[in-house]
């Protein structure tokens, strides 16, 4: 006997939603499992640390991200604001890295569904240097970077 | 007093979610007045809550800024709904305060 329609619609529905709660779950899980790694923030240069992050993986330079209230020029080192955001879809990681500083990467941000890709931070940075994002979303690594010329360093 | 700051902000239908942390942020290579070195002491992982449910973790080092600011806008946002800040730093001290959204 074949199912009536509205039956079919139910149990299609039911499938639906239960997908829907489990990815969430997969991806909230990620975030409850996410965890500090010491080799992505110790002094390195700026390549070792890129290649501890993301081994030989390609980057897209994307102009979809974008830096805003991160100066051209900084006076103070010891604090730099920073806002991303992006227009990307599925963000699931932001990486920030400073160049010169002896431990490159800043921060690593690991967001949920549930917010906007935009973050604000201030960071630390010992001279004059590019600043470097790197967002991962859908399995790809997309970048973008913009040099802040420090008047008066950090020590970050 | 909880070292935690936590303020939210309707913005186009979405929450601005601001806090300030009072924290040193020392990374370990800065040198007190007699010459020594200041050992190590930064937040190493902050998390940020939506009643109950992990919605933003963020890894750092110490080249975050001393006393770090951070925003994050949440899709939507109610009034009633709960956000729990927390963090914990290198030498495992931790803190956590809660906001509720007006």
């Amino acid at each position: 006997m074949p199912k009536s329609r509205r039956e079919f619609i139910k149990s299609a529905l039911s499938i639906a939603i239960y997908t829907l709660t489990a990815s969430s779950g997969i991806l909230y899980s990620k975030l409850a499992k996410a965890f500090w790694v010491k080799e992505y923030f110790s002094p390195d240069t700026f390549e070792n640390t890129l290649h501890q992050l993301f081994e030989d993986a390609e980057f897209i330079d994307s102009r979809k991200i974008k830096l805003s209230r991160l100066p051209r020029v900084a006076e103070n080192g010891s604090s730099v604001p920073i806002t991303v955001s992006s227009s990307l879809d599925n963000v699931e990681r932001i990486y920030i890295l400073v160049e010169k500083n002896p431990s490159p990467l800043s921060a690593e941000f690991v967001l949920s569904p549930a917010v906007e890709t935009r973050v604000s931070a201030r960071l630390k940075m010992a001279e004059t240097s590019d600043v470097i994002v790197i967002i991962e979303a859908e399995g790809k690594l997309y970048r973008k970077s913009k040099r802040v010329k420090v008047t008066v360093g950090g020590c970050s | 007093m909880s070292s935690i700051k936590i303020r939210t902000k309707r913005l186009d239908g979405n929450t601005q979610i601001r806090t300030l942390i009072t924290h040193p942020m020392e990374n370990g290579r800065h040198k007190d007045e007699k010459g020594k070195l200041i050992p190590a002491n930064h937040i190493q992982v902050l998390r940020v809550e939506l009643n109950e449910t992990n919605i933003i973790v963020c890894h750092m080092a110490g080249s975050i800024s001393k006393n770090p600011y951070f925003d994050f806008l949440l899709k939507g946002g109610n009034a009633g709904d709960k956000i729990t800040i927390s963090w914990v730093d290198n030498l495992g001290k931790a803190d956590s305060n809660e906001h509720t959204i007006k």
